[in-house]
């Protein structure tokens, strides 16, 4: 080791106890920030997790054009038929296919718009958590049973309970009036209030005579293993689509854009938060050099008397700053890591969490991710500002004169 | 002989609460090479503005000064900072060794700015830490030495990379008699051994007896310079 580093070393240690309580500080931002970024990224994981297999699912197959202009016209022909091709393709059950259309919902006393889906019943489950969220009766029988399942809140608006009766109106793919009455077998709560307000359930055959559909359907929902697999599925998809079939494979983030953007919100939102937190630190550390510094400037004035430029006396100040941060974030780290383990094992949770989840059909622990971005970042911001803490206190050695400094006392 | 240290109308004015102080008023002085220079004086005549304006420590308000050839007067402050690394060599009334380095390391620090590889340096700290007597002691501290002791580590430090020209700022003000006299005795060594020039500040009369040449200073002006021994 150089002499500038001994140096540096030796300089922290002058104080020990201003030392092991700067390093503390770091050491304390850095596991906070590390436990933090890694718990909010887990979330987001489970966030997007849990709401694409809500209902979305993880990439949809739908007509050209029908994402942006959601015609009822614009239709997959022979749709059951492609859904068990792409079944085989993915070698998941975890496919199934729905069509969809706006309708006036009716019951004895009011009338909502409705979003009216038509599912295959044997598969929807699969995509979707909203078959094991039917707090009140019971999912769809069979594909061609005359029944709906409806969101809590429609119910509660319609005024219908489970054994009533609603009336669908619409509008055919052909133009001809779509109408049916259909029983609620099941009311759903999804925890969305989007879904239990607006969503109306039919079994696919049921919805594709109403609508006249035929064969045809407006989107097949693929929910893949994880979204970590999400481009080889979609590639494996877009391959496995006949040639000139005018049908596009979409992503869960083309299919639910908020969803992106409310992370990227939370995000940011968060990072304000850990941005105070690492001024605190930061303008702490920068007390602490301004302090080693103005008691040292008559040692300053003699290095610079015996031939050191300043610039070399900043660089040692900026190195004994180095010293002191990565003393506190491999203090840190390791407490942080630590912790994080733990947590990725065993889950993280709070009093009523697991209940509250539960009731959504979601886990009731969020894991901390780990990969190499969300155990650094939080270190390398941390590091990168308590290095430019120092930074002002190495500048001020600039304006040191060599006289003047060794007269201080 | 050559002349290490030529100044012509060296002026030096502080400013002190808006009153204009002349440390040093029209001083003249030439130093050979190898001398070894008392400037002597009452306190406040000017002994130190002198020696910190040769050092380039400090600028003077009018006069040249040329050291071992250079204007000094004349240089940026990173030129004065490269000068006072390689040619000059300072010895401070208070020791002003880095207080968390060793006797070794301390004598190395100035061959580590002046960029000399590690082995060498080690081994011409240790060298010239025996020639002053500290053989054994090169890896203490400062605070584990005596004060006589730390002052013979800052003469090591001061003549270790062979400097043209040494200046001691009274070296022996916080020596005792014995610890003064022998440091007296080891900066006339390195002085006859060494070849370097020596311009000590002083008002001890031992420092003097032991000068070759001495200069007294008054109200910032030579008023003697006379030749000893």
């Amino acid at each position: 080791m150089g002499i500038t580093l001994r140096l540096a070393w030796r300089n922290i240690w002058r104080h020990p106890r201003r030392t092991f309580l700067t390093a503390s500080a770091i050491a304390f931002a850095v596991a906070i920030l590390l436990f933090m970024v890694t718990l909010q990224l887990g979330s987001y994981d489970m966030m997007i997790d849990s709401s694409l297999r809500l209902y979305h699912g993880h990439l949809q197959v739908q007509p050209e054009g029908y994402l942006d202009k959601p015609r009822i016209r614009n239709t997959i022909s022979d749709a059951r038929a492609l859904g068990s091709h792409i079944r085989k393709l993915v070698g998941s059950s975890s496919v199934s296919v729905r069509a969809m259309s706006a309708a006036l919902a009716s019951s004895r006393v009011r009338s909502y718009g409705v979003q009216v889906i038509g599912v295959e019943t044997d598969y929807e489950g699969k995509v979707s958590t909203i078959p094991g969220l039917v707090k009140r009766g019971r999912f769809l029988s069979s594909d061609d049973a005359a029944e709906a399942i409806i969101g809590h809140v429609l119910a509660r608006n319609l005024k219908v309970d489970i054994g009533g009766e609603i009336t669908l109106l619409g509008t055919g793919m052909d133009g001809s009036v779509a109408a049916t009455v259909a029983p609620v077998v099941g009311i759903f709560e999804s925890g969305s209030a989007e879904l239990d307000r607006h969503l109306v359930q039919l079994p696919l055959g049921a919805f594709q005579d109403v609508f006249s559909m035929r064969d045809r359907a407006h989107t097949i929902v693929v929910l893949g293993d994880s979204l970590d697999e999400l481009e080889i599925l979609m590639g494996a998809v877009r391959a496995g689509l006949p040639p000139e079939s005018r049908l596009a494979v979409l992503s869960w983030e083309a299919l639910v854009p908020g969803l992106k953007q409310a992370i990227q919100a939370d995000w940011i939102s968060g990072w304000f938060l850990y941005a105070c937190l690492i001024m605190i630190v930061t303008f702490s550390i920068m007390n602490t050099f301004l302090m080693s510094v103005l008691e040292r400037t008559r040692e300053f004035g003699i290095m610079l008397a015996l031939g050191a430029k300043p610039v070399s006396i900043g660089a040692l100040i900026m190195l004994e700053s180095t010293w002191l941060t990565l003393l506190g974030v491999a203090v840190g780290m390791t407490v942080g890591i630590a912790i994080v383990v733990y947590f990725h094992t065993y889950g993280f949770t709070y009093p009523g969490m697991e209940e509250l989840m539960a009731f959504y059909n979601l886990p009731g622990v969020i894991k901390p991710e780990i990969s190499t971005l969300s155990l650094t970042l939080g270190p390398a911001v941390v590091l990168l500002a308590t290095c430019a803490a120092a930074l002002y206190p190495a500048l001020r050695i600039r304006l040191l004169k060599p006289v003047e400094a060794m007269r201080a006392v | 002989m050559e002349q290490t240290v030529v100044c012509r109308k060296l002026s030096k004015t502080y400013k002190q609460d808006a009153i204009a102080v002349h440390a040093l008023s029209d001083v003249d002085v030439d130093v050979a090479e190898g001398d070894f220079v008392c400037l002597s004086g009452p306190s406040g005549s000017g002994k130190t503005t002198l020696l910190n304006l040769i050092g380039g420590l400090d600028r003077p308000t009018s006069g040249e000064i040329t050291v071992a050839g250079r204007r000094v007067d004349l240089m940026s402050q990173a030129e004065l900072a490269t000068m006072r690394l390689m040619h000059l060599g300072f010895v401070f009334q208070a020791y002003n060794l880095i207080p968390v380095l060793t006797a070794v390391e301390n004598v190395e620090f100035v061959m580590q700015l002046q960029g000399i590889d590690r082995k060498e340096r080690r081994a011409r700290a240790r060298a010239i830490l025996r020639e002053v007597g500290l053989e054994g002691l090169e890896n203490r501290r400062p605070a584990e030495l005596s004060g006589g002791q730390q002052q013979r580590v800052a003469v090591a430090r001061a003549i270790v990379s062979g400097p043209s020209l040494v200046l001691a700022d009274e070296p022996t003000a916080n020596l005792d008699s014995i610890n003064g006299e022998m440091l007296l005795e080891l900066m006339r060594k390195m002085n006859e051994e060494h070849g370097a020039t020596f311009i000590v500040a002083t008002h001890e009369q031992l420092v003097m007896d032991h000068a070759k040449r001495l200069i007294g200073l008054h109200d910032g002006r030579i008023v003697s310079d006379e030749l000893q021994r």
